[in-house]
């Protein structure tokens, strides 16, 4: 297992500036662009109109009218692939999840849970949240489509 | 090894102490800017990957380990015979079946060849075989999960030497006996070893599409030992080579005994006719109990089936099958070069190397040119197949691989060094000293039709004063040499895992793509897996408990447990829920007798654990997977036996 980068992790919930000058040091030596540390993000977004997509391999998704068959299918999913850390209307290991499609975008919804890896490092609402819950956002490797589905769960939770 | 090391280490003193101080010398001569030039070669940076994965066998520790070249970092250790209580291995209830034997469970072998599959005759990256000694066994290792998937017991047999070597598309891998014992075994004086001990040449099938192998038949031969074997290619595809020695069939001082005879022989086995033999139903099928252990990576567990019974061929039957090339003396090494047209008799107490040509054997064959015939066996004159000589080459020839151009390079334990010759002219063309006391040496392909001939490395038996001591026992090593030009020229030194006796080399793209990640959850059919929280639970049957525990950064589920009483057996079936790679989860109970498991993301593992006292032990998480590994924790209560305590369980608010 990569113990240095899970101690990073760890490092990062207990000593925040430890772990932001240590990350900006990789961040560094992987693609040699400076800039790209959490602090910069969270700078950027402060000065940053309009919403925040997240980091990902979504950039935009169409909303139609909610798709009922859909939002059951991606319940199923949830249940299954999600319920270890997160409770809809209660906080877990992670956050509760209700309201979720009020609080970001749907192309940051599917971001953080097809990438959270690099969310979690690079994007400013997401590093936020791993600072506060400590534990990492598991990537449960589903695919895009299966993401979508959770999506429409999340979006008939939030309109009952 | 360590019989020739004795008889090497008593003959040899004088040349091998000598060739040690040379060593010492040639060593610190070497220049600072030669020193820069090779530390250049072997430097891979920080995040890239290396150009071959190298596969040695870890000898007396059972077990295979990964290296990277050329930076020569090790990489992972794959437990094949041997128990390994870092990895369960052998250890949890799924892979304990792995170690089953005829003999019951063996949790240790001593593990010599690794040998790569082919397909034409070229390395493919799917499986890599290797082969158990001591128990005679055959290991199959998946190349998508570096994990040990199928061993096979070879029955009749023992000292599993010259094994697992692959024919050219592996169709067979071979296994043959190093220590002739009576076949069947039965109660017979040692004395009457002679005539009455028996070898076995085993050729084990690989199926094309999973690997799965198969006994397909044995042929029962003179009791020789049967050392080393390479299977013919290109024109000589359809033949193995076995080397033997003993030819004296000796049973006591062997050292002595054993290396009587001027020439001992390359057994020339026609296996596409033993095919035919049996197809014919010349096979006589003989008792024979064996065991084959497979994992299923559905269930994440593997099962044992018991066989009885061999087919068997007898040469005196089955016209044309073996040959016996005569080679001088006590070959320990046979290889074939890329062509197919050499076969390499590695006389390991001969001053000459025999070289034999497969055409004129053919021809030999063709005009019955034979010396003598051994129970059936015809003895081809040595002067008929005889390619060329290679003339005192150096001390204690073992093995040699080839380079794809032209060369071979062949291991001298005795002088301790490689020595470079040109196949066609026998001339010796470099030579270089190994350090020290060198058995096996490889070529990245070395042995098959294409070599990738750009590093050579030497396994080395002895270390002695080239790292730091370690008290009485100090690690066997490896070196690499860069053979690309015409002077071989040594990059680097690094010790081993275990003593590595051959080892194989592939280019990494022919193997990195096709890694596994993870298991995929929704195709776990472990029988008691828990595939998502909802299905955790804990059942009990009398005095049997069986939790089903799943796993997730980081808690497990249940993690609270009541209800379990004093003389219960539990059964931790732990599913890892996680479906990212490298999120193992490691489960550690309290005074368990056994190991920790090791659970890969999408896999389940059982630990069986007994409730011996009274009490509240800890289960805890022991591969460090978040920021809250160390929370990742739990506790089983024991209460006396007939106690009203009822079984419940939970994680969080109390169920």
């Amino acid at each position: 297992m990569a113990h240095s980068l899970k101690l990073l992790k760890y490092v990062a919930g207990a000593f925040v500036i430890a772990f932001l000058s240590a990350c900006g040091g990789s961040e560094a030596t992987e693609e040699s662009s400076a800039g790209d540390d959490p602090v910069s993000y969270v700078k950027k977004a402060e000065e940053a109109k309009g919403p925040n997509k997240g980091i990902g391999p979504i950039s935009h998704v169409e909303l139609g009218a909610l798709d009922d068959a859909l939002a059951t299918e991606g319940e199923a999913l949830f249940n299954k692939m999600c319920t270890a850390c997160h409770k809809m209307d209660a906080r877990h290991v992670g956050p509760a999840l209700v309201d979720v499609t009020e609080r970001r975008t749907p192309e940051w919804i599917m971001n953080m849970i097809l990438n959270p890896d690099e969310m979690t490092k690079k994007d400013p609402d997401a590093y936020a949240l791993i600072a506060e819950y400590i534990a990492p956002m598991a990537n449960q490797s589903l695919t895009e489509e299966q993401t979508r589905a959770i999506l429409e769960y999340f979006r008939k939770y939030d309109n009952q | 090894m360590i019989s020739l090391q004795k008889i090497i280490l008593g003959i040899g003193v004088v040349a091998f102490l000598a060739s040690c101080g040379n060593s010492g010398k040639s060593s610190s001569k070497m220049t600072s800017s030669s020193n820069a030039s090779a530390a250049e070669q072997v430097y891979v940076p920080p995040g890239e990957h290396d150009e071959f994965y190298a596969f040695m066998s870890g000898g007396f520790s059972g077990q295979l380990t990964v290296y990277g070249l050329p930076s020569g970092r090790l990489f992972r250790r794959i437990p094949v015979f041997s128990q390994d209580a870092e990895k369960g291995y052998g250890y949890d209830e799924e892979t304990k079946p792995m170690l089953m034997t005829s003999e019951g469970f063996v949790p240790w072998d001593d593990s010599h060849h690794p040998e790569l599959s082919q397909t034409n005759g070229v390395p493919d990256g799917k499986y890599i075989f290797i082969n158990g000694n001591n128990t005679p066994r055959i290991a199959r290792i998946d190349l998508t999960t570096f994990e040990t998937v199928e061993i096979i017991e070879i029955p009749n047999t023992a000292g599993n030497h010259s094994s697992p070597f692959t024919t050219e598309n592996s169709e067979y891998v071979v296994a043959g006996t190093r220590f002739s014992v009576p076949v069947p075994q039965r109660d017979m004086s040692i004395t009457e070893y002679k005539g009455n001990f028996k070898g076995n040449l085993t050729f084990v099938s690989v199926d094309k599409e999973d690997g799965d192998m198969d006994i397909a038949f044995q042929i029962l031969v003179p009791g020789f030992d049967y050392d080393l074997a390479h299977a013919g290619k290109g024109k000589s595809h359809g033949w193995m080579f076995f080397s033997s020695y003993n030819t004296e069939e000796a049973h006591t001082k062997m050292e002595a005994t054993a290396s009587q005879n001027d020439k001992d022989f390359i057994a020339a086995v026609n296996w596409k006719l033993a095919e035919q033999y049996i197809a014919e139903g010349k096979g006589h099928e003989m008792p024979g109990k064996y065991m084959n252990n497979e994992m299923n990576h559905h269930t994440h567990a593997a099962t044992s089936k018991a066989y009885d019974k061999v087919m068997v061929l007898n040469p005196d039957e089955c016209p044309g099958l073996i040959y016996y090339l005569p080679t001088p003396k006590s070959p320990h090494g046979v290889d074939v070069d890329p062509t197919g047209e050499y076969i390499v008799g590695n006389g390991k107490l001969s001053s000459d190397m025999s070289v034999h040509s497969f055409d004129k054997m053919l021809a030999a064959i063709e005009a019955e040119d034979f010396e003598k015939t051994i129970d059936g066996i015809p003895v081809l004159t040595y002067e008929s197949v005889l390619a060329g000589v290679v003339e005192r080459p150096g001390l204690g020839p073992l093995h040699t691989e080839f380079d794809g151009q032209g060369y071979a390079y062949t291991s001298f334990f005795i002088s301790s060094e490689v020595v470079k010759w040109k196949l066609g002219t026998w001339e010796v063309i470099d030579r270089i000293p190994s350090y020290y006391s060198i058995g096996h040496l490889m070529i990245p392909g070395g042995d098959s039709k294409q070599p990738w001939g750009k590093y050579l490395v030497s396994l080395n038996k002895i270390t002695k004063d080239r790292y730091l001591p370690t008290g009485p026992e100090l690690a066997h090593s490896a070196q690499l040499y860069d053979i690309s030009g015409d002077k071989m020229k040594l990059l680097l030194d690094f010790p081993t895992d275990g003593e590595p006796h051959y080892a194989q080399a592939i280019p990494a793209e022919l193997v990195k793509p096709n890694s596994v990640r993870i298991f995929k959850l929704d195709e776990n059919e472990h029988p008691y897996a828990a595939i998502s929280e909802d299905e955790a639970r804990v059942e009990k049957n009398g005095n049997e408990v069986h939790i089903y525990m799943t796993s997730i950064r980081s808690h497990f589920k249940p993690d609270n447990i009541e209800g379990v009483e004093v003389g219960d057996v539990v059964y931790f079936h732990i599913t890892n829920l996680e479906q990212d790679w490298d999120t193992p989860h490691g489960f550690a109970m309290y005074g368990a007798n056994t190991s920790e498991l090791l659970v890969m993301p999408g896999a389940t593992k059982t630990m069986r654990w007994e409730a011996k006292r009274v009490g509240v032990f800890p289960f805890y998480c022991t591969d460090f997977c978040s920021a809250l590994h160390q929370e990742m924790q739990g506790y089983i209560r024991v209460s006396p036996k007939g106690s009203s305590v009822p079984l419940k369980y939970w994680t969080g608010e109390q169920e």
